[in-house]
């Protein structure tokens, strides 16, 4: 049966879906709240704070697509932020070199988690692990204490409206030109994260590579059996995953201007990256959902913690809440179990 | 005659010293389509899995085109015209038709998949197929198991085959979609493409085929023209003259009605498209075989009796009660106690990794705890019964049950059940794999158990060991029991033309 395209589209993503529908409901419902909602400033800072851990989100998708978890995406962020604590500054040309460099970075600690799991046949979860706290210590080295003096103009720039990035830069006639004022309003955090997904996520989900991906998690065994390049893959996904997390890492520098160190900071990005990807609707099992589904399931555990600043719930019920949402969502997924026929199936 | 497209020359491959093919010649020319016939076991799958370079041969060469090539991944294989359909089917659910047809080389655009082109490739292979049905965009798990084997013919064809190697490919189809793929291979076959076809429907081999091959215990046989050998040759030459294996004597068949209590009746049994109505009984002091091909809803229906499968319809009585077990925990321990002896002990049967004690004690803790606790005493009483009565072979019984042989891990699965004393026993295949001097043991243990009055229903893929065993046996073919044979008519015949479906009388 043919069905029409949107239907279809609806049906193989459901729990991408749902999860863009509860997040359209909270945030209007949170904007509503809020005594200055849907205004410019509410937005700037909404997308501030969530731009890191949707970075770290979409790392965390694609070794959860490959069947895998990445453990050392928080750690990865960590790294980077500190690196980027140290290089981005100075002349515009070294501020460049040293995003190029903080980014690389991240990107090498993800092929290397690769190489480890593809050439050392290490599960992901424990090689991850491992190389997250190695991270962590190469952190160290890099920012023993929090501090660092990242570029003042760009930390402006990046973390404000269009408008302001335009008047920090003199372009467009310091954000006055007229063909600027409909974007004048939007966020730089969030056309960062747009600009990212479609200049590296929507053409990796398009070539064999990224289909690979997805067949391995699918069924590795089929994959193998139609020749697809499975060791390739697999690196690409952790190099990609790498490069993801740099992008949280070196926002994050550009956000506080500096660096830290901080494993409990690592560790929770990391926890909050897996809950993120699930919210999203991609399945732990691998092989369904997308780092879009994961950028939206990262929006929707940041909006649950803005409801905490308008209304007066104690901020102590905070994991409480983020908890009972998180195990709702999941349900859902669970009950595709009570139409399995063959009992045994459900062990495999 | 043409020259073969594919040789095999004194081939041999083993499994840990298992042989699976041995020293074998065996041609495939272009141009034809050639039937590989065989029993369970008789190395067809290992000869096709070679041609597609899923496995390497151990010994020998294989050349295509008349130069020696060897594969090392189906890539390869592929690339070099040799596709195969396998009988698992080796599409990925999660992605769609289109993704799948196209899945090892999609048309690209400035290096990223063109996915219009691609809908556009798969509509026109599977308009070959006459499949327009399907929707290209749809997830192949939308998809019902006939329409995926469809597809798979469909990626198949696209990789433009010269060798086209189908692994019971119509074992799932509609007949409306046997008759496309016949047409299809015929079609191929005028423009010179070799198939190799391995089915085991009789009628459809001679249907379809020009060319057959006879296996038989990982030995090519003979092959020959179709219409050389007639229906009943065949048959004989595929089962060939084999050495028995000693079986224990068995008790003069009872006549009906003068058979014990029945202990498990079976009426009207089916569920999803697998089982389709199956009714048979097994009495006390009996053992009744399953026999047929693989794959004809043998292991569906011992999993249904254990209350593994949902939503089974049917009637089963098993000792007083009426009704399936709701789950394998109800089923043992019901009055009338049953257990299933798995098809795969490694992860059915055993918990490979834990100590032989824990393992033989799995299924019986309820009767040798005192309240919430394990009774040392009685644990250590019952593993030893355990190891006395089956004989196994182990050195501390705190080993873990995967350093024991794949005979006496065996035993430890048979201990294990007996522990519960069961009145119902279920056996999947339980000498697979296992060695000669084992299978008696278990043929023997069967047999005293089934005089000690336990009923056993027996399913195994080797005919000699249903001759061997059984009292009675069911032959299943397509989810039904096809044919009932009792005392002197359980032959290696009769058991093979009735698992083919076919009446040698008649033939």
């Amino acid at each position: 049966m043919r069905q029409s395209s949107i239907k279809r589209w609806f049906f193989q993503n459901v729990g991408f879906a749902s999860a863009l529908a509860l997040l359209t409901v909270i945030y209007l419902s949170y904007n509503m709240l809020h005594p200055r909602g849907f205004s410019s400033a509410v937005a700037i800072q909404n997308t501030n704070e969530a731009a890191a851990i949707a970075f770290v989100a979409m790392a965390q998708t694609l070794p959860v697509l490959l069947g895998g978890l990445d453990l050392s995406v928080g750690a990865v962020m960590t790294l980077t932020n500190c690196i980027a604590s140290v290089l981005v500054n100075g002349s515009p040309g070294q501020i460049a070199l040293g995003i190029f460099l903080t980014l690389a970075s991240g990107t090498a600690f993800g092929f290397m988690n690769g190489c480890i799991v593809v050439f050392g046949r290490i599960q992901p979860i424990i090689a991850t692990l491992a190389t997250g706290a190695i991270a962590i210590g190469l952190a160290l080295l890099v920012r023993p204490k929090p501090g660092g003096d990242v570029d003042g103009d760009l930390g402006w720039a990046l973390t404000n409206s269009v408008r302001d990035f335009a008047d920090t830069y003199g372009i467009a006639d310091g954000g006055d030109a007229w063909w600027l004022r409909p974007f004048a309003d939007i966020p730089v955090p969030f056309l960062l994260v747009v600009f990212v997904t479609v200049l590296v996520w929507v053409p990796f989900r398009r070539s064999v590579t990224g289909r690979t991906v997805y067949a391995i998690g699918s069924a590795e065994g089929a994959a193998f059996m139609s020749g697809l390049p499975i060791a390739r893959a697999k690196i690409a996904a952790f190099t990609l995953g790498g490069f993801f997390a740099a992008c949280g890492g070196l926002y994050l520098a550009i956000q506080t201007s500096s660096g830290n160190a901080d494993l409990q900071q690592a560790g929770a990005y990391t926890l909050n990256s897996i809950a993120a990807v699930v919210l999203g609707g991609t399945s732990l099992l691998g092989g369904v959902g997308s780092a879009v589904g994961s950028l939206v399931g990262a929006m929707i555990l940041r909006v649950i913690s803005f409801y905490f600043r308008i209304l007066d719930i104690d901020p102590l019920l905070q994991p409480l809440i983020e908890g009972v949402v998180l195990l709702v969502a999941v349900s859902f997924g669970a009950i595709r179990t009570l139409r399995v026929k063959n009992k045994l199936d459900l062990f495999r | 005659m043409s020259a073969p497209i594919v040789e095999y020359r004194g081939i041999s491959k083993f499994f840990a010293g298992i042989r699976a093919l041995e020293n074998v010649d065996f041609a495939c020319r272009s141009g034809t389509i050639h039937a590989v016939l065989g029993e369970n076991g008789a190395g067809k799958s290992t000869l096709i899995k070679i041609m597609a370079g899923v496995l390497a041969p151990d010994a020998g060469e294989m050349l295509l085109d008349g130069k020696p090539v060897t594969f090392s991944s189906p890539d390869q294989a592929t690339r070099n015209g040799v596709v195969c359909m396998f009988q698992e089917l080796s599409l990925i659910s999660d992605l769609t038709v289109a993704d799948n047809i196209c899945i090892s080389d999609p048309p690209r655009r400035f290096g990223l998949i063109d996915r219009r082109a691609q809908t556009r490739r798969a509509e026109e292979l599977l308009a070959r197929v006459r499949c327009e049905d399907v929707d290209p965009n749809a997830l192949v798990r939308e998809l019902s198991l006939s329409r995926r084997q469809m597809v798979e013919i469909a990626k198949a064809l696209g990789r433009d085959p010269k060798v086209l190697i189908l692994d019971e490919a119509t074992s799932a189809l509609t007949s409306r979609d046997v008759q496309t793929v016949y047409d299809l291979l015929a079609e191929l076959k005028s423009q010179g493409v070799a198939s190799l076809f391995i089915s085991h429907r009789m009628h459809e081999v001679d249907a379809l085929c020009d060319t057959l091959s006879v296996f038989r215990n990982g030995r090519h046989i003979e092959t020959f023209a179709k219409g050389e050998k007639s229906e009943r040759e065949i048959v004989k030459l595929m089962i060939g003259r084999d050495v028995e294996a000693q079986f224990p004597p068995k008790p003069a068949p009872a006549p009906e009605g003068k058979r014990g209590e029945a202990l498990l009746k079976v009426g009207n049994l089916s569920w999803l498209n697998r089982l389709n109505g199956i009714d048979l009984s097994v009495h006390r002091g009996e053992i009744v075989g399953l026999g047929g091909l693989d794959g004809q809803g043998q292991k569906e229906l011992l999993l249904a009796l254990f209350g593994v499968l949902r939503d089974v319809e049917g009637e089963v009585v098993v000792g007083e009660r009426k009704g399936i077990p709701s789950s394998p925990a109800a089923a043992k321990s019901a009055r009338t106690r049953m257990a299933l002896v798995p098809e795969d002990r490694k992860t059915e049967g055993l918990m490979l990794g834990m100590p032989i004690a824990d393992n033989l004690l799995a299924a019986s803790f309820s009767r040798i705890s005192r309240g919430p606790f394990i009774d040392p005493q009685q644990a250590r009483r019952s593993i030893e019964d355990g190891i006395a009565r089956l004989q196994i072979k182990a050195g501390s019984t705190n080993d873990p049950v995967m350093t024991l042989s794949g005979g006496n891990q065996q035993k430890v699965v048979i201990a294990k059940w007996l522990m519960i004393d069961p009145d119902v026993i279920l056996l999947n295949d339980p000498t697979r794999g296992i060695d000669v001097g084992t299978k008696q043991e278990i043929y023997r243990l069967m047999r005293d158990l089934a005089n000690a009055g336990k009923a056993i229903l027996f399913y195994s893929s080797d005919y000699a060991e249903l001759i061997g065993c059984c009292d009675r046996v069911s032959v299943l073919y397509g989810g039904r029991v096809v044919a009932e044979k009792v005392g002197d008519e359980i032959s290696e015949e009769g058991l093979v033309a009735a698992s083919l479906n076919i009446d040698v009388e008649a033939a």
